[in-house]
């Protein structure tokens, strides 16, 4: 297992903790009095997403997670599960359901993507940050109503349903966001 | 304040740091009259030196084959041993591997002693001080500090160590000691940020094993004559009612040299001449460090202590 020691620890680095992998969100020196060195610092578990304060002293040294990225392809749905493949090995790599969330929507075929790996188990797909998206269904919007400011339920091709500007019509094209799953920009020019 | 100049994030940095430079300068002059008045003699000791003090957790950045000053305490001590006996020194100390929001591996230390004197005589400067530079930094003695208003012209808070800790951790300094925590964590995360809320606070009377250079307390050998200096939540100063026993400083010394061994940090060599002092005789006497930087955080709420700084180290 490598370690690291609590010296050279700064925001951003990875740690392991009771077999979780951890990012220091926040981080502080500080050395009360004549005494020793003290480390404080705030965890975000990478997987839960929970947040906590850790102490560590100048002596020790914490654990590093077993992290790898990759580059991959996303291929198909199979069940509860999403697969991708792997760019240089072409070795296949099964996401859960739940490591995905809501972003299963915004899963293109082909699409370039990268999955964090902890311990060899995929815990993060980072998608395009911009997928191109067709609406099916939205009501049409009131005429002379220009305020852009004022949005309407849309619902794309896989059934998901996001908040468009009253402009978009049902068969445009629609940019989206995967990172805050939101509307960014109409496409002119694609049917 | 400075004049527009060109567009460039490091020098927008710099103009933008215009109120903390000039707070810094007021600070100055008023900490320089402030011990001119009281007939100090400023003095300036070596920054490079050969022997830098033995202290357990402090490491000093080695300047070729010497090392730069971790505090002037030493030299300062030898000048009090020479009759001396108003001493005050403003300058630049380094110690290694020490930055976070309240430390820069190279700070501004002020640092005073006074011959025939005690911590309690420290005391009364500390507090003219710290009001006198509120008035001439802050423009009054009460002045926001950390979300509150600190109100140094009212009387200070004064808790032993043991008080502090009953009080804010439950727990005696000894139980904190056996904790898996330790004495230092408990004091950082649990008693510290209950000090100096709304006036300063003077947290005195340390368990000995965490004062190396003090004298015990009279009629309580366990507990010595070190004291801190805390503003909302900050530590600022320690003082010492100064340890004058060669044969004990020697004994401390060493050690401190042992425990530095053990921990695989770099072992000093033991400032002769400075015992030398002590072994030819040096009045019983008080000494402060104060973090000039911090005391400047602390009158222009600032957060951290590059707030204060023209140049913190990732910008130089």
């Amino acid at each position: 297992m490598a370690t690291i020691s609590v010296s050279d620890l700064r925001k951003g680095a990875k740690v392991e903790l009771d077999n979780q992998p951890y990012v220091v969100t926040d981080f502080d020196f500080c050395k009360p009095g004549k005494g020793q060195a003290l480390y404080r610092c705030k965890l975000k578990n990478m997987i839960s997403g929970s947040t906590m304060d850790r102490t560590w002293r100048s002596a020790d040294k914490v654990d590093t997670p077993d992290l790898a990225n990759r580059e991959v392809t996303y291929s198909y749905a199979d069940g509860e599960d999403f697969i991708f493949s792997d760019n240089e090995t072409y070795e296949e790599i099964r996401v859960p359901n739940s490591v995905l969330g809501n972003r299963k929507y915004f899963l293109i075929e082909n699409a370039n993507c990268e999955i964090l790996l902890y311990n060899d188990k995929p815990i993060e797909v980072t998608l395009p940050i911009f997928i191109e998206k067709r609406i099916v269904h939205t009501e049409p919007g009131v005429r002379g109503d220009t305020a852009t400011n004022t949005l309407k339920p849309a619902k794309l091709d896989n059934g998901y349903v996001i908040q468009v500007p009253l402009f978009v019509n049902e068969g445009d094209w629609v940019k989206v966001d995967t990172r805050t799953g939101t509307y960014s920009e109409r496409i002119l020019n694609k049917k | 304040m400075p004049q527009p100049g060109p567009a460039n994030a490091d020098l927008e940095r710099l103009r933008a740091l215009a109120p903390a430079l000039h707070g810094r300068q007021r600070l100055l002059q008023a900490v320089r009259q402030f011990f001119a008045a009281r007939d100090f003699l400023e003095v300036e000791t070596p920054i490079r030196l050969p022997r830098p003090a033995l202290e357990e957790f402090i490491d000093a950045e080695p300047a070729g084959d010497w090392f730069l000053r971790t505090s002037p305490e030493l030299h300062m001590k030898r000048l009090l041993a020479a009759g001396y006996p108003r001493l005050v020194q403003i300058g630049p100390c380094f110690r290694r591997g020490e930055e976070g929001r309240q430390h820069h591996p190279e700070f501004t230390m002020l640092e005073w002693y006074r011959a025939n004197a005690g911590c309690r005589d420290i005391l009364a400067d500390t507090v003219a001080l710290v009001r006198a530079a509120a008035h001439a930094v802050a423009g009054a003695g009460q002045w926001r500090f950390r979300g509150e208003t600190i109100n140094a012209d009212a009387p200070w808070e004064e808790l032993t160590v043991d008080e502090a800790f009953q009080r804010h951790a439950g727990l005696t300094p000894e139980a904190a000691m056996r904790e898996p925590a330790g004495f230092e964590q408990i004091l950082v995360e649990r008693v510290e940020p209950h000090l100096g809320r709304g006036r300063p606070t003077i947290l005195r009377d340390y368990p000995l094993p965490f004062a190396a250079l003090a004298r015990p307390c009279p009629g309580r050998p366990d507990r010595a004559e070190r004291w801190e200096l805390y503003i909302g939540g900050l530590e600022l100063a320690n003082a010492y009612g100064e340890l004058t026993d060669p044969t004990e400083q020697r004994r401390r010394f060493l050690a401190c040299a042992d425990f530095r061994r053990h921990e695989g940090r770099p072992i000093y060599p033991l400032d002769e001449p400075f015992l030398a002092a002590l072994e030819a005789g040096i009045p019983p006497c008080g000494g402060i460090a104060l973090g000039f930087d911090r005391l400047l955080m602390t009158l222009l709420d600032r957060p951290t202590i590059a707030d204060v700084t023209a140049f913190p180290p990732a910008t130089i």
